[in-house]
């Protein structure tokens, strides 16, 4: 089945799965997802695929613990099954050489940009990299984005790594400083309106990657719509990427928040179970 | 059709089936009152997830399969979509030799026990029964013993496996396990081919599994169909998109040498009216999917699900019956469907519309949604509806819905389920280019063979259809898999 092969922690919260997966392996490119569930009663997850091993059959997924099931999976070791692995899911995204790409990145958003930013180097763009956190500890991935970036640069609200300030600041200093091509901007949906509303401004073209919830991933629920130019979109089928000058994201907002009560709840009295378990 | 005709004679003038007839006279079959369908209680069932119809006791079969008169010329086949023998089933019924019955109810459905539960049999089979079309009377009750039968064999632990042909090697993908991908899968693993069934999902099963909850059809039941077909040698692969996970060509590279379309109609339609995606606001798959696929409802279970105390739901078919009345088990005070035109127009089956009127239900009639508001959280509070009336029929002879101006009124709910119908699955037209598909995304197939554009592509179901029934999926299953082995055979020999 879905077997793990490899794991890394990347950081307190952030892990790196090397599951089997022989065809997806095939199969993927830059910007696809999987389904991901975990066991009889687990909920299907959209995680991004990070990268692939065609020769070994393998996916790998960066994982970031923010709830019940990404936790789950988190704590997976090697040689344990991933229940339910489906894909490649979405569109792929669209890889040329345009020139200089700005690839923004904050929180749950870091793990699905990887991907992209390498395929954008490969593809001989020059890539800049934003990566923006609250705090020291929170900054993931900057090793493996450094190895695909001419450039990283780092943002925390408190200043503890890099520089202080908001992505968007570290965005505009880049700018102002030269001319970009186009920008990518993945993360919590209020960082990427307003990483949006920064290069509207500046008129480039700019994509968002969505991280709406979903439960099938193939079309058929509905629960991931979104608003795109007026009109209404499946993240699952339509996206995960769009033009992020067209989404409204006030919406999406709205929605990610749509059952957070009960995922604190649950989270909360996993978290309390664990606890009680390793007592 | 002549030799149908004939083969119907020679059954019926088996000893058995004359000697039956005489055993009792007409005048008191036709005499006997249709039986009832024990039913659990409406408040308590409402409260629960326990299967409606408890299904017949084996005395009240037998009484019911004596009201069946045998008739030389059995009208009801005519209306039956895989036209059952069910002269003979009933009165195999009749004679008590129910494992009898359950094979001729096999020799040509595949899942007696579903459609004994899910067919509209009021506008198949029992609307062209003698006593409809002839007597006037209320018809015999197919479906029910049908179900009965089904369930008999079920029960005995000893269902009948169909003997299988040795296999010839030849392999085959169907892609979809809904009603119609199961019904090629049985007939094909019968005459020895190699068959594998690639579903999207976790589960096999399609709409059985993930739309059809299990007050109306347990899901043990289309489990147990399925370990059959595993029985007789069917494959089934989970979470394997066809087009995304591999293509039909990389199938072929692989040594597949014919494809079955059955991928369902799977996408959601919205009304596209301001607000409508507020949280709180989603499909009828999506809610359905959730509590059905996901078991949401249940706190050991990690996906969570909106609840509601003032639900509406949007539509008048199965499905809105489907979801309303889960609503109204996971707790709603208010269980409402708005529904455009009137009862008579609602296309969700009969005993649905009844069994919600039971359980308290409350129907909208004759009201159409313009338009949702959300509390400051994103939650949708408050609907705007307007009154409709009925105008001139429409291109489906349905009167048409006409809205009344200025009759447009707010409701207060916090729940809003759309079930306004879907569109076909796009997956498996997107990519295959050379495909024939309609302006509505079905797929173009000859009705015959169901075989597409792509001569190795052979489709069914709502695929082909666009929303249809569990028969009718079941039907076009059987005749793609005729066309299937014409077609294998065919390129075989040369
Ligand atoms: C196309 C796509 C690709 C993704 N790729 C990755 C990836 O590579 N790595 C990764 O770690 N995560 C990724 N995500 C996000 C991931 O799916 C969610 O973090 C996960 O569903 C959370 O589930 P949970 O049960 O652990 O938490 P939940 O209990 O569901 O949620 C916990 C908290 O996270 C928030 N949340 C829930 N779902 C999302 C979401 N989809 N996006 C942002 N916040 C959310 C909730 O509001 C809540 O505050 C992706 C999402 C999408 C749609
Ligand atoms: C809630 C509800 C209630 C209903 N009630 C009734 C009823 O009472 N009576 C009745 O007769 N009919 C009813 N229907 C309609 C009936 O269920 C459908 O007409 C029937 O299921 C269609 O069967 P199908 O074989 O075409 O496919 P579906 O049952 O739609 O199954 C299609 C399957 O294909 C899978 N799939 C799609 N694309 C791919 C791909 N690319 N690769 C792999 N797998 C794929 C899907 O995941 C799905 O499992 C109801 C429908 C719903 C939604
Ligand atoms: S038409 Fe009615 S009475 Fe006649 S054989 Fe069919 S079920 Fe029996
Ligand atoms: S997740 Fe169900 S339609 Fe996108």
């Amino acid at each position: 089945m879905n077997r793990i092969v490899a794991v890394e922690n990347l950081s307190e919260s952030v892990v790196k799965l090397e599951i089997e997966a022989p065809r997806i392996a095939q199969k993927r490119k830059a910007g696809h997802f999987v389904i991901v569930k975990l066991g009889l009663k687990g909920e299907r997850i959209p995680l991004t695929i990070s990268s692939a091993d065609t020769e070994k059959g393998t996916i790998t997924l960066i994982i970031q613990k923010v709830g019940v099931t990404s936790h789950k999976i988190a704590v997976l070791n090697i040689g344990d099954e991933v229940t339910d692995v489906v894909g490649p899911l979405g569109l792929a995204t669209h890889i040329e050489k345009i020139g200089t790409v700005l690839c923004a990145g904050g929180g749950v958003g870091t793990a699905p940009l990887l991907p992209i930013v390498e395929a954008m180097h490969k593809a001989g763009n020059r890539v800049i990299t934003v990566l923006a956190a609250r705090s020291k500890d929170l900054i993931i991935l900057e090793k493996e984005m450094r190895a695909f970036s001419d450039e990283v640069i780092i943002m925390t609200d408190d200043g503890s790594l890099g520089k202080q300030g908001l992505v968007t600041h570290g965005m505009e200093e880049v700018i102002l400083r030269e001319k970009v091509d186009k920008a990518i901007t993945i993360g919590p949906a209020i960082m990427m309106k307003f990483s949006s509303m920064l290069t509207k401004k500046y008129n480039i073209p700019t994509e968002a990657s969505l991280n709406a919830i979903m439960v099938d991933g193939t079309g058929m629920c509905g629960a991931c719509r979104v608003t795109v130019g007026g009109s209404t979109k499946f993240v699952c089928v339509d996206g995960p990427e769009f033009n992020a000058h067209e989404v409204n994201f006030d919406e999406l907002l709205s929605r990610l928040g749509g059952f957070k009560d009960e995922e604190y709840k649950a989270y909360q009295t996993y978290l309390e179970g664990l606890k009680k378990e390793t007592v | 059709m002549e030799i149908i005709a004939e083969y119907l004679k020679q059954e019926r003038s088996q000893e058995w089936r004359e000697e039956l007839r005489k055993s009792m006279k007409s005048k008191d079959r036709t005499t006997k009152v249709r039986v009832h369908m024990p039913e659990e209680d409406p408040i308590k069932r409402a409260k629960s997830h326990i299967e409606v119809n408890r299904g017949l006791t084996m005395e009240i079969a037998v009484e019911e399969a004596q009201r069946c008169l045998d008739c030389p010329d059995p009208t009801c086949m005519q209306g039956c979509p895989v036209s059952i023998n069910i002269p003979k089933f009933i009165k195999y019924v009749e004679k008590q030799d129910f494992a009898m019955a359950a094979r001729t109810l096999k020799e040509t459905n595949a899942l007696p026990a579903v459609c004994g539960r899910v067919c509209p049999q009021e506008v198949q089979c029992e609307a062209s029964c003698f006593y409809t079309l002839k007597l006037k009377k209320i018809p015999v009750a197919i479906g029910h013993l049908e179900r009965f039968v089904a369930d008999w064999e079920r029960n005995s632990g000893n269902m009948y496996v169909p003997e299988v042909a040795p296999s010839n090697g030849i392999k085959v993908a169907i892609i979809g396990s809904g009603p119609s991908g199961l019904a090629v899968a049985g007939d094909l693993i019968k005459l020895g081919y190699s068959v594998t069934v690639f579903e999207a999902l976790h589960e096999p099963g399609g709409v059985l599994k993930y739309g059809i909850p299990e007050f109306r059809l347990p899901n043990e039941i289309v489990d147990v169909e399925i370990n059959n077909l595993k029985k007789m040698g069917v494959e089934f692969i989970n979470n394997f998109i066809v087009g995304k996970t591999a293509t039909i060509d990389d199938l072929k590279e692989e040594g597949f040498e014919a494809f079955f379309a059955g991928s369902g109609a799977g996408l959601p339609n919205f009304m596209n009216i301001p607000g409508e995606n507020a949280n709180g606001i989603m499909s009828s798959n999506e809610y359905l999917t959730r509590v059905n696929l996901m078991n949401a409802a249940h706190d050991d279970y990690d996906t969570p699900v909106f609840l509601g105390k003032k639900v509406a739901v949007i539509g008048g078919g199965n499905t809105a019956m489907d979801s309303v009345r889960t609503a109204k088990r996971l707790g709603a005070d208010k269980a409402m469907i708005i529904y455009r035109r009137t009862l008579d127009e609602m296309p969700a089956r009969a005993e649905e519309i009844k069994h919600a009127q039971e359980e308290g239900i409350e129907f909208l009639n004759l009201n159409s949604p313009i338009e949702y508001f959300a509390d400051k959280n994103g939650r949708v509070n408050k609907m705007r509806l307007q009154k409709m009336e009925l105008g001139e029929p429409d291109s489906s002879g349905r009167r048409r819905p006409v809205p009344i101006e200025g009759s447009e009124y707010e409701l207060e709910t916090d729940l809003v389920v759309v079930s306004v119908g879907v569109s076909p699955n796009p997956l498996i037209p997107a990519s295959l280019p050379g495909l024939n598909v309609s302006r509505w995304g079905t797929i173009i197939v000859d009705d015959k063979e169901m075989q597409s554009s792509i001569p190795e592509l052979f489709a069914g179901g709502d695929i082909v259809r666009g929303g249809a029934t569990v028969i009718l999926a079941m039907g076009d299953g059987r005749n793609a898999a005729a066309g299937i082995h014409r077609y294998l055979q065919n390129i075989n020999k040369k």
